[in-house]
């Protein structure tokens, strides 16, 4: 079977039509991943043995005659988000071992929806990172050159579905991380509103920041893909009670005529964006315009203060979040330790990898007696602004546009030794999660070779018009449909 | 905002993260630069601004009060490093003085 190009909404039809089995199907992704793994490391754990026993069971119930909206569909899970029985490691040593005792409730909204589990994939040490890097097991290589990094955190995720070795997969984005992989290696990757998508499970890293999202092929299939995992959680006291569309129903009746799309000019202006990635922005821009949208200049003052906001309130709740890692009830115990002291100190500079132990210092020191109200109080007051900004700018348009990286795939290592050009790589992107907006980034072309992702930014909790005027411009354009070649891996 | 050596280690007791010396060094080094990025957030008048902790309003729920089984013990145990007796084992941490 060839399965290079396949989509969710394709799979489902041959599957509804009975032109192959969840079988066949995961057979063929599984000899996929033995085939390509070697060269993209897009996974951290394959899962054989599940997934060839919910295939079974989703063609059991299918010939019963039940449909559930993935009933047989394969997937990937980004290694961030606990799934019972399967081990879970956050790319870290420090759960190298670890195998949750429960469900995420987006895995369980999975299960009932009949979802196969390929495996769980590669992901910066708790999701710290753009360039997948930063895992304890290894970089993840992109599936357009190899020599590349697939963007990060969410890495492991969008390297698996551009390679085709997953038809989809779910990634977490706290400040980029599904939209910045998913530019980078030619694939859709949305981040939902905060509070659209249930947190439980998900390990955390800044909880006002984190929101899992789904990475595809197509924008069809992350609106069926939210459909699924979208919706009020109790289990999550952020969650929100806000109904959740039939988004890919919508779809039909997408049409950009009479829209307004925000341009945002100092991003554009950006001395750092790479001139190929401007020129294939300038060329979607003018795509809409052709399909009948409106473009307007828009300002967002306060987007170039982003950056450092980000760094200091993830990190803040980083340092807050990773605290349980104590070495006591699960996780990396060192060995030899004088007293319950030595064994926290121990385990945890043992357990976490330089990024982590990082973090979690900037965020102590922000947090710390006498920095508190110049570095973290006042990123927050900041973040107030950036916030402001957005606000602002949706009262002339229905959506914002702009890159979604500055740069297309970068050399691994290129940016290892330095910090803040690492930090870079998420200018565009972390701005969204500080305001908690949905945003998705779409293929728009090419720049040396190399895939460009399109941002697009809507309003809090109306996804719907943000895949309405992505699918559009899907529909309008063949970006999505180019595959790497994969011939030098 | 350049960091000495001797913050950077209490810094690391704080965050109970045990460092080697040359952890000590990159740490004192990337910090420092992080963090004098991070002043040109002084540039701004914020003494007007709330500060913003959830950028979309959303309200601590309550869940209904129901009684749901809670996870096993053997469950809750199985990720400990070391356990013994439906207990977790950590060094001592009350020690008798004569």
């Amino acid at each position: 079977m060839d399965i290079e190009r396949l989509t969710l909404v394709e799979i489902k039809r041959l599957l509804d039509e009975g032109e192959t089995t969840a079988q066949e199907l995961t057979d063929a992704y599984l000899a996929r991943i033995e085939t390509l793994e070697p060269h993209i490391r897009a996974f951290l754990t394959v899962t054989p043995d599940v997934a060839r026993e919910q295939a079974r069971q989703a063609d059991e119930r299918r010939a019963q005659g039940e449909n559930a909206p993935l009933l047989g569909v394969p997937l990937a899970i980004k290694d961030v988000i606990s799934t019972a029985g399967i081990r879970t490691t956050c790319g870290s040593r420090m759960l190298e071992t670890y195998v949750p005792p429960f469900d995420a409730t987006v895995v369980q909204r999975l299960r009932e929806a009949g979802a196969v589990f390929l495996g769980k994939t590669n992901t910066d040490e708790f999701a710290m990172g753009s360039s997948t890097e930063n895992s304890a097991f290894g970089a993840t290589r992109n599936p357009w050159d190899t020599s590349r990094v697939p963007g990060g955190s969410s890495g492991g995720s969008a390297a698996a579905v551009a390679a085709a070795e997953a038809p989809a997969a779910l990634g977490t984005d706290t400040g980029g991380s599904v939209r910045q992989p998913a530019a980078l290696c030619g694939v859709v990757g949305l981040k939902p509103t905060y509070g659209r998508v249930s947190r439980y499970g998900l390990i955390a890293y800044a909880s006002s920041l984190d929101q899992i999202g789904p990475l595809t092929r197509t924008v069809a299939d992350t609106a069926l893909l939210l459909s699924v995992i979208a919706g009020h959680d109790p289990l999550d006291s952020t969650s929100g009670q806000h109904p959740v569309p039939d988004y890919l129903a919508a779809l039909s009746k997408a049409d950009v005529k009479g829209k307004r799309l925000g341009v945002v000019r100092e991003w554009l202006d950006n001395a750092g964006l790479h001139p190929g990635v401007r020129d294939a922005v300038q060329t979607a821009l003018a795509t809409y315009e052709s399909l009948g949208a409106t473009l307007v200049d828009i300002t967002l003052p306060h987007s170039e203060y982003g950056l450092p906001v980000y760094y200091l309130i993830a990190p803040a709740e980083a340092s807050s979040n990773l605290a349980r890692y104590d070495g006591v009830l699960y996780g990396h115990r060192a060995a030899h330790t004088e007293d319950i002291w030595d064994l926290f100190a121990k385990s945890r500079g043992e357990g976490f990898g330089p990024e982590v132990k990082r973090r979690i210092m900037l965020g102590t020191y922000a947090l710390s007696a006498g920095y508190y109200d110049q570095y973290y109080k006042k990123a927050q007051k900041v973040r107030t602004l950036i916030r402001r900004d957005f606000e602002e700018a949706f009262q002339q348009v229905d959506v914002v546009v702009g890159p979604t990286s500055p740069v297309p795939a970068f050399k691994l290592g290129e940016r290892t030794d330095d910090p803040i050009q690492m930090y870079l790589a998420d200018i565009f992107t972390l701005t969204v999660n500080l305001a908690g907006l949905p945003g998705i980034s779409i293929p728009c072309g090419f720049a040396d070779g190399l895939p460009v992702g399109l941002q697009l930014i809507g309003r809090a909790w109306d996804e719907t018009t943000l895949l309405q005027m992505a699918h559009v411009y899907e529909q309008a354009t063949d970006w999505h449909t180019s595959v790497p070649s994969l011939t030098n891996a | 905002m350049a960091l000495t050596r001797e913050e950077v280690e209490h810094i690391a007791q704080l965050a109970r993260l045990a460092l080697s010396e040359d952890e000590k060094e990159m740490f004192r080094s990337q910090l420092s630069a992080i963090l004098s990025y991070a002043e040109r957030l002084q540039e701004l008048d914020t003494d007007a601004i709330p500060p913003t902790a959830h950028a979309v309003d959303v309200q601590g729920v309550m869940r209904d009060d129901v009684v749901r089984p809670s996870l096993p013990r053997d469950a809750a145990l199985a990720n400990a490093p070391q356990a013994q007796d439906g207990f977790v084992i950590v060094p001592t941490v009350l020690e008798e003085h004569a």
